[in-house]
């Protein structure tokens, strides 16, 4: 069962969520970053999921760990739907946003067939660890291609302030998750931190989009040059 | 090996996209002047407050209540300020030139800082002249 360091996690991120998901409905953010929203929606609901599972079946039990992974793998899939409206943002006006919402989804299909096959194929693992697998190289990928996006935009000369730190702290979010499921993975499986550090760190996500959508207004322009060589 | 490739892309990833997000966070806060009533309370004398201010700053912020969701704002720009207190030592050793950029950088922190600081004032000062207003 759950300590009373858990039960404060969960609350205050649960909290954030809320607020950051008010905030964005208040700002009138819902037809334009409709994902987000979704995203913000999904992660409250996962989280309420979460929880009644840990009091039903227990912190330690396979229940919550099948579901802990598989509901990650879900909001995940969110996040590519987040990265590929912020792609049609940023390639509205070429009119190629089509193509790269395919690109995505084949790209997103193709990183959980390989994730299963490169579970399936090492005999010394359990086909069970595939969702962990899956979930690494998700983050893995999704940072790829949040990566990709930044490099369009610094090259497009994209000025929209909001777009840009909506782009930059998805960036942080994911290396940051795929690099500690990696290291997690690696060398720490057993580690009684991450018990307390994954749902901390999930609620930089949240927070920083509350921050982007309460200070930063939709007509606010910033050069990119200014953010990639500020003292220049 | 491919997770060990993975970590360290992405631990590459992750400072530089946390460095241009604190980019991002300093640059939009430039725009914003600060108030004469906040360079006198922090004791700063000129409009752009050096990077020896930031504690003090940090303190005062902490200090006065939260406006909005500015929290994560400040811990970010710390963080990043802490970040670069070991650059800055290795720096002054290695190539004392490259100090200067280090320091204009943790300057951009300590404004980030500034502009919370402002910005928390200021909402209070209009909460306070709400509740006088309602005859607390």
């Amino acid at each position: 069962m759950l300590g009373p360091v858990d039960y404060a996690i969960w609350l205050i991120v649960f909290l954030i969520e809320l607020s950051s998901l008010v905030c964005l409905l208040r700002k009138k953010a819902f037809s334009r970053y409709f994902t987000l929203v979704l995203y913000l929606c999904s992660s409250l609901a996962v989280s309420i999921a979460r929880y009644s599972i840990i009091q039903t079946s227990g912190f330690h039990s396979n229940e919550y760990l099948y579901f802990y992974f598989y509901s990650d793998t879900l909001l995940t899939i969110c996040l590519f739907f987040v990265l590929m409206s912020l792609y049609a943002h940023v390639f509205s006006e070429m009119g190629v946003a089509n193509y790269i919402r395919a690109g995505a989804m084949l790209l997103l299909a193709g990183t959980a067939l390989v994730s299963y096959f490169m579970v399936a194929t090492s005999s010394d693992r359990l086909v069970t660890k595939f969702v962990v697998e899956l979930s690494q190289n998700l983050y893995f990928v999704g940072l790829l291609l949040t990566y990709m996006l930044w490099g369009a935009m610094a090259k497009l000369r994209e000025n929209r302030t909001r777009l840009m730190q909506i782009v930059l702290s998805m960036g942080v979010y994911v290396s940051l998750f795929a690099g500690s499921y990696a290291l997690s993975n690696l060398y720490f499986p057993n580690l009684a931190l991450w018990r307390y550090y994954f749902p901390m760190i999930a609620a930089w996500l949240p927070l920083s989009w509350a921050y982007t959508f309460l200070r930063v207004s939709e007509d606010a322009r910033m050069a990119t040059a200014q953010v990639l060589a500020p003292n220049r | 090996m491919i997770g060990a490739l993975i970590l360290a892309i992405s631990v590459l990833a992750l400072l530089q996209f946390f460095v241009t997000y604190c980019h991002s966070l300093i640059t939009v806060s430039r725009s914003y002047p600060l108030s004469e009533e906040t360079l006198q309370i922090a004791s700063i004398s000129s409009p752009i407050p050096q990077h020896l201010k930031f504690r003090r700053l940090l303190q005062l912020a902490a200090l006065c209540p939260e406006q909005g969701n500015d929290k994560m704002q400040v811990l970010a720009v710390s963080a990043y300020f802490r970040l670069l207190g070991p650059l800055r030592m290795l720096c002054s050793w290695i190539a004392p030139a490259a100090t200067r950029w280090v320091d204009s950088e943790r300057g951009g922190c300590t404004y980030v800082v500034a502009v919370t600081l402002d910005r928390r004032i200021a909402g209070n000062r209009v909460l306070a002249s709400q509740h006088s207003g309602d005859g607390f």
